[in-house]
């Protein structure tokens, strides 16, 4: 069942140097409790078509159909997206506040998304600054699972992280899918990130999709050269289990 | 004659940070060499005071900040005794250095070619259309293709990834004897920092280098360097020939690290 349908998505911007076509007639379809990959580089497209898809950006033309209205967010940059001056539990409350939630009931889930996130109690009085970026990381999921969303579109959620950090936020997120059968929308430039967390992906650049397609297939047959170059630029990250290096 | 010759001897390096919380040991008695001629790696995730043990050695820190204890031994003389003047002398010139950040490090209302250029002036005592030609000769050692129109540009008219291969030139164009590259690709896109990482594969083993590799990624150091020092927590965890290392990992740190890396391969 599709959750997410996009339809001829165009956007353009107007900057000084010129028009820029950040999304070029994007055509994509996302199933029910997949993770999707959307993988590029810097300044293809990738985060403006997730803004489209979120509803928070209009697009030139082209539709979006929704499956569903439960959706949330969760950004690269954990020092942006939490408000400094809030602490913890005001910041986990603030969805469910403008939901109308009852008080009760707000501390319950609250609480529970904190466990979810294997952070203590003690957070819950403590101010973004005072965590690491992993710490702040998983508040930002917690925060993003607090409203029951069935779709959630992830920006480069583990980006800013060191990778044995990266791999217990990605963890966390694998659990969380498993558990609620939540749908994501998964924005990363890294190819490795996409391959552990995904089973579908579209490649994109100058603002078009290249290809899509479940992720071992692309990863074993690219048929786009650009896809190629994306995946053998990969040669100095990987380190296989054979150590087969050129020492 | 001695078989193996260091270019750098790193012993018991300490710096410390003096906050109003109290000390904070950022570099905790550390020591490692590199042989003349190869490449040697700090791997370490952020904070683990690798970025601080490379700027220590031309002694660019600042307080808070303090070296508190150690010798730094190039080619046998020791550059934390050393006074500003004769330091002066060393950095940029014997001792290059490359950043993470190629937008930062450069001076953005300089074009290119005058920063490079005024570095060649400062070490080499040549004619100012000598060190011209000497840049010139850099920048397409880096494989700029339009080494003219880049040897105008100021520093926000080129691509990232440009921008890093002039700052490889800019460090290669003194020849020193040694070149501490901090994190030089991770802030490119990854068709770029392969290229960028294969030009300097190549000009390492042309010209038979002695290079300080740091870098957050163990899969970039494990391909570059000869041999790597693992740190955390401003120490040197575990220190060997990387072939070695990634094999055998001795140290629960290297392998549970090594296992974050492995599992995000395929």
């Amino acid at each position: 069942m599709v959750i997410v349908k996009c339809d001829r998505l165009k956007k353009r911007f107007f900057g000084r140097a010129g028009i820029v076509k950040a999304v070029d007639d994007v055509s994509l379809e996302i199933e029910r409790a997949e993770a999707f990959g959307l993988v590029g580089e810097s300044g293809c497209g990738k985060t403006t078509l997730g803004k489209i898809i979120l509803g928070v950006l209009k697009p030139d033309s082209g539709n979006v159909i929704l499956g569903t209205k439960k959706m949330q967010v969760i950004f690269q940059s954990s020092y942006n997206s939490l408000d400094p001056k809030m602490n913890i539990s005001d910041i986990l409350s603030e969805g469910l506040i403008i939901k109308g939630t009852g008080q009760g009931e707000i501390k319950r889930k609250v609480e529970a998304a904190l466990d979810l996130v294997k952070l203590p109690k003690e957070a819950l009085k403590k101010y973004p600054h005072q965590f690491s970026g992993g710490e702040r990381q998983r508040i930002a999921v917690g925060r993003a699972v607090l409203t029951d969303p069935e779709f959630i579109v992830c920006d480069e959620p583990v980006s800013s992280l060191d990778v044995t950090i990266q791999l217990q936020i990605l963890n966390l997120l694998k659990e969380i899918q498993k558990r609620f059968g939540i749908t994501y929308l998964f924005i990363s430039h890294d190819l490795r990130v996409i391959k552990f967390m995904c089973n579908r992906l579209a490649v994109m650049r100058y603002g078009k999709v290249l290809e899509t397609g479940p992720v071992d297939y692309i990863y074993s047959n690219p048929s786009h050269p650009y896809t190629r170059s994306l995946l053998s630029s990969h040669f100095y990250d990987i380190i296989k289990n054979d150590a087969s290096l050129k020492l | 004659m001695k078989l193996h010759v260091n270019i750098l001897e790193v012993k018991n390096l300490k710096i410390y940070f003096h906050t109003s919380d109290g000390i904070v040991k950022a570099v905790e008695d550390i020591s490692f060499e590199i042989e003349k001629g190869k490449v040697f790696g700090i791997v370490g995730e952020s904070g683990s005071g690798k970025t601080l043990t490379a700027v220590s050695i031309l002694k660019l820190i600042s307080w808070p900040g303090k070296i508190m204890g150690g010798k730094i031994l190039f080619n046998e003389t020791d550059l934390l005794t050393m006074d500003e003047k004769a330091l002066n002398n060393i950095r940029g010139s014997k001792i290059s250095l490359v950043f993470q950040e190629p937008a930062s490090s450069f001076n953005p209302v300089f074009t290119i070619g005058e920063q490079i250029v005024e570095t060649v002036l400062t070490h080499q005592g040549v004619s100012r259309s000598k060190a011209k030609e000497i840049t010139f000769e850099y920048l397409k050692r880096c494989r700029i293709e339009e080494v003219k129109k880049t040897f105008y540009d100021y520093p926000h008219q080129l691509s990232g990834g440009t921008k890093q291969r002039a700052m490889i030139a800019m460090a290669l164009v003194n020849s020193p004897e040694l070149i501490i590259l901090d994190e030089p690709t991770t802030a490119l896109d990854a068709t770029i920092q392969v290229q960028i990482l294969d030009l300097l594969d190549e000009i390492i083993h042309k010209e038979n280098l002695s290079i300080l590799f740091i870098s957050h990624n163990f899969g970039i150091i494990a391909r570059m360097c000869g041999r790597v020092a693992v740190m955390h927590k401003g120490k040197i965890v575990e220190c060997r020939d990387t072939k070695s290392l990634l094999i055998n990992p001795k140290e629960q740190y290297t392998i549970s690290l090594l296992e974050s890396v492995k599992a995000l391969s395929w």
